[in-house]
């Protein structure tokens, strides 16, 4: 999922991956954005403003991310406020 | 351990009322108000804040988007900090999301307490945490093309107040 200004980024709102080993690590998703996305996307997520959930949780440090099949990963830029 | 104990219960009274919203229509803030101070028995004071959609500037438009897996969660523990921190009786959080123009309310916070001073610092208090720590995502529709809103370093500020 790509919320606020990444969802123009990436030119849609939601990708889907799927992985031979069923498990996608930090820098498994930061290439298949690149690969399968744009470069933008993939240089957007990897600034450290961009916060990453998985299935409506932040991770405190999104490097260690370990996706499973069928699990929701959401990108997250800074928000802006209500 | 005592007091962790009691600070606990604290953050989940189960006394205080909540109404927490977040809507994809137009609503007048006007209308929640009676309806909630009436579940506040005795109250002594209610303070109540309504954001509009500023207008100027050429803004026409002004979209509010959201992850809801997070949003209605951030809201809800928002609503702890604030039952936590002080002596509220009620506490009403409404949201708009989608697409507002100017002149529409886009946000209405209203606490409820035995005093006023507990109801109007928890308006703040919620208030400068919606702006600058709740998962929304905003822009605004200027000449025909649309602008993100990229957060504000005041807003980042304003947080500070509270620690």
């Amino acid at each position: 999922m790509y919320l606020g200004q990444l969802a123009d980024i990436a030119g849609k709102d939601e990708s889907e991956f799927t992985s031979s080993s069923g498990e996608i690590d930090w820098p498994d998703l930061v290439e298949l954005l690149r690969n399968h996305v744009n470069p933008e996307i993939s240089a957007a997520v990897d600034d450290a403003r961009t916060l990453v959930a998985v299935n409506g949780k932040v991770l405190s440090d999104k490097t260690h991310l370990d996706a499973r099949d069928g699990d929701e990963v959401a990108l997250l830029p800074p928000v802006s406020g209500g | 351990m005592k007091w962790r104990c009691c600070h606990l219960s604290a953050a989940v009274d189960p006394a205080m009322h909540r109404d927490i919203r977040l809507l994809t229509q137009p609503f007048i803030p006007g209308a929640l108000i009676g309806p909630f101070t009436n579940t506040c028995e005795g109250l002594g004071g209610v303070c109540t804040f309504v954001g509009e959609v500023r207008g100027g500037g050429g803004v026409e438009k002004l979209e509010l988007s959201h992850y809801e897996p997070l949003t209605m969660n951030g809201l809800q523990q928002l609503a702890d900090a604030a039952a936590d921190r002080f002596d509220l009786m009620g506490l009403l959080m409404v949201h708009r999301i989608g697409q507002m123009h100017p002149g529409e309310p886009i946000v209405c916070v209203s606490a409820a307490a035995a005093h006023r001073r507990d109801s109007i610092d928890a308006v703040d208090f919620c208030m400068d945490h919606l702006k600058s720590a709740a998962w929304f995502w905003k822009r605004e529709l200027r000449d025909g093309v649309w602008h993100w809103i990229e957060p504000r370093e005041a807003d980042h500020a304003d947080l500070l107040r509270w620690n």
